[in-house]
């Protein structure tokens, strides 16, 4: 039986190398440029990975349909790094050392990109990650750039709205990990230039059962607003506590739960959350004079058809990074230097995550306009306006 | 005096929970001698084991409520029949370490079976928060103090009134003297293991709709729960009841009083603490016996 089964099996990949070999529509006359991958495929984080690979083999597969780069084919090698630094690293000796890549895209999380950036700029490749660690591109270092947006601009949308909505003292309410010391950070930075006082930070642990004391010891110095400042579950707890206490003060949320899961876990509690997100979660809701609409709306059915599942806002950052390269890759014909200055000087690129204008000193390119805030109504996502 | 008493609510309703898992590792203790590392565990497979009869299978509550404290008992009953009392030496510390796979194994097994991603169940009754001079009281702490309240009580009466309690017991003194008697010290042990994994599984049911259960909660709360019972003294129903309460209430005011960041540090402290000045616990009476 399994011999059986193994014979079918390679008839199968026989049978398709076949039909793709006559499928090929386009004689390719130049060697093809090769594009390395490397996301969390598998493991805790496949959530971000997974829709990273197929968004990237989706823009690989539109631009050879197209005939490719200046008669160029693309071909992208991708590997798994698991989530996992030390094969983030492996991954990235191979394709620079036996795949020979041109550039690479990825990996999706800022502890694996942080590994293996002395890599590429020892090894002169550029690199375009998928993570939004801050630590990527600030301060620059001129291999390495970067599309997700970083929780500076997060904080920036946050406490834009707030200003307008007049809200002067925040009680903070930060996650216990990076992800929370991060936005904690910031947070506490730049509450000064929008004249916001924090008169409470207080953490919580990933896996706390109730916040409730802490939800306490901010009502008692009276804030504006509380901001939560973390990923699943834990800000679905903190959510469910307020509605529990008859909280009367307003909470926000970070961009770590703008998903379906956070309106599932918190249920009713979730409504009247604000948070910053990025575009692609409202799409339908962007008034037609926004320039990411209609990129926004191609790429989710695109990807929809495509694979057969809803689309996530993270593999619009591998989609995002392949269209730049691609704008590199033009014209410099394989030179791995002419490759990084061309990525520098992409600008007005209007992608799923934003507008992108990289500079020389800006390596991530994105401005505020990345993030917009929504409310969630009755579970569902609502945009609010400037 | 309002941050006070909501501090003290908070507190209790952890420590409730932090009691009804201390009792599961005080029931076993007494009847084997053990500690069973994989309390935890069931914890989890309680809280998820409710979320797949009740929002899953769209059962009624006290019929999901029973399925899954039976669906606990019966890995509780599997682990005792198939990892323990199959070990050649069972020496104390062998049969502990065989524990600490078994919880690796469940927690493996409960993440393939429920995925990574964390899971809400709503409130048992859909009844607001109350309102009580100024701090807000949850219908779930109620819910969870009321079935603390029930399952001391049955469990006085059991190790008290009946006789499989007493023979129990008495396997826990002695099991060689226990088998003389005619005593089927075997079948005892392996009610101990049901019923202390069924003591875990409330315990995640009733903690379910007020947090988010997942595949890994188990080994916070286990942990928790082993230093309430420590804290009480392994053995002591009374004293697992109060370690867990003091416990609950100890880290919810150490994080209103102090930092939100010395919440997990403080059961340990008190672990720490309890373990160099009376080593036998709050209420324990004989000292524990050291492996």
């Amino acid at each position: 039986m399994r011999y059986g089964r193994s014979v079918l099996m390679t008839t199968c990949v026989a049978l398709a190398l076949i039909v793709s070999g006559i499928s090929a529509p386009v004689c390719w006359s130049e060697e093809p440029y090769k594009i390395g991958g490397i996301f969390s495929i598998t493991g805790r984080t496949s959530f971000l990975g997974d829709p990273e690979k197929r968004s990237l083999e989706m823009v690989v597969d539109d631009i050879n349909k197209k005939g490719g780069i200046d008669g160029h084919k693309l071909e992208a090698v991708i590997y798994d790094s698991e989530g996992d630094p030390t094969k983030a690293v492996l991954a990235a000796n191979k394709l620079i050392s036996k795949d020979g890549v041109l550039a690479v895209i990825g990996p999706s999380l800022t502890p694996t990109t942080l590994a293996i950036v002395p890599i590429f700029e020892k090894a002169k490749i550029p690199l375009i990650s998928c993570a939004a660690g801050i630590k990527i591109t600030e301060p620059v270092k001129p291999y390495v750039f970067k599309t997700a947006q970083s929780d500076v601009l997060a904080v920036k949308t946050v406490y834009n709205y707030m200003k307008s909505k007049n809200i002067k003292k925040v009680g903070i309410l930060s996650v216990e990990n990076a992800f929370g010391e991060s936005g904690k950070e910031q947070l506490l930075k730049q509450a000064p230039d929008f004249g916001i006082e924090v008169v409470q930070s207080e953490t919580f642990g990933a896996k706390d059962t109730d916040m409730t004391p802490q939800l306490t010891k901010i009502r008692s110095v009276k804030p504006d607003a509380i901001v939560c400042w973390g990923t699943n579950p834990g800000p679905a707890v903190v959510a469910k506590n307020v509605k529990q206490m008859n909280l009367d003060i307003p909470l926000y949320q970070s961009h770590g739960v703008a998903s379906p899961k956070f309106i599932e876990l918190a249920g009713e509690a979730a409504n009247g959350n604000l948070l910053p997100t990025g575009k692609i979660l409202v799409a339908q809701q962007l008034p037609d004079s926004d320039p990411q609409k209609q990129v926004l709306l191609d790429y989710i059915s695109q990807f929809e058809k495509l694979n057969n599942m809803p689309v996530s806002g993270f593999g619009g950052y591998a989609y995002d990074a392949m269209h730049i390269l691609a704008k590199a890759l033009e014209g410099s014909g394989g030179d791995r230097e002419k490759i990084r200055e061309g990525i520098e000087k992409v600008s007005g690129y209007t992608g799923v995550t934003g507008t992108f204008n990289f500079t020389p000193e800006d390596h991530n390119g994105l401005g505020s306009d990345a993030f917009v805030m929504v409310e969630i109504e009755n579970g569902k996502w609502k945009l609010l306006g400037e | 005096m309002q941050e006070l008493l909501q501090y003290f609510f908070s507190g209790i309703t952890n420590g409730a929970i932090y009691a009804i898992i201390a009792l599961g590792f005080s029931m076993l203790y007494n009847a084997t001698g053990l500690i069973n590392f994989a309390q935890g565990e069931f914890v989890m497979l309680g809280a998820l084991g409710l979320i797949t009869f009740w929002r899953g299978l769209q059962l009624p509550l006290p019929i999901a409520f029973i399925c899954s404290v039976a669906g606990v008992s019966i890995v509780g009953l599997l682990l005792e029949r198939l990892a323990i009392r199959s070990v050649r030496k069972p020496h104390p510390i062998v049969l502990i370490i065989i524990t600490v796979g078994a919880s690796i194994l469940l927690r493996g097994v409960g993440m393939l079976e429920w995925g990574k991603d964390a899971y809400s169940a709503p409130s048992f009754s859909r009844h607001s928060s109350f309102e009580l001079a100024g701090a807000t009281l949850l219908p779930q702490t109620l819910w969870i103090l009321g079935s603390l309240l029930l399952i001391v009580i049955g469990l006085q009466f059991f190790y008290k009134r009946t006789l499989t309690g007493k023979a129990m017991q008495a396997c826990a003194i002695s099991k060689r003297a226990a088998s003389l008697l005619g005593i089927p010290s075997e079948r005892m042990v392996l009610l101990a293991f049901a019923l202390s994994a069924a003591m875990g599984g409330v315990g995640g049911i009733l903690i379910a709709p007020i947090t988010m259960s997942s595949y890994d909660m188990g080994t916070m709360l286990g942990l928790k729960g082993f230093c309430a019972a420590m804290l009480g003294g392994l053995g002591s129903s009374w004293g697992s009841i109060v370690g867990g309460l003091v416990l609950g209430i100890l880290e919810a005011f150490g994080v209103g009083f102090v930092s939100s960041s010395l919440k997990d540090a403080i059961a340990f402290i008190l672990l720490l603490l309890i373990l160099y000045v009376r080593p036998a616990g709050i209420f324990g009476v004989k000292a524990v016996q050291r492996f």
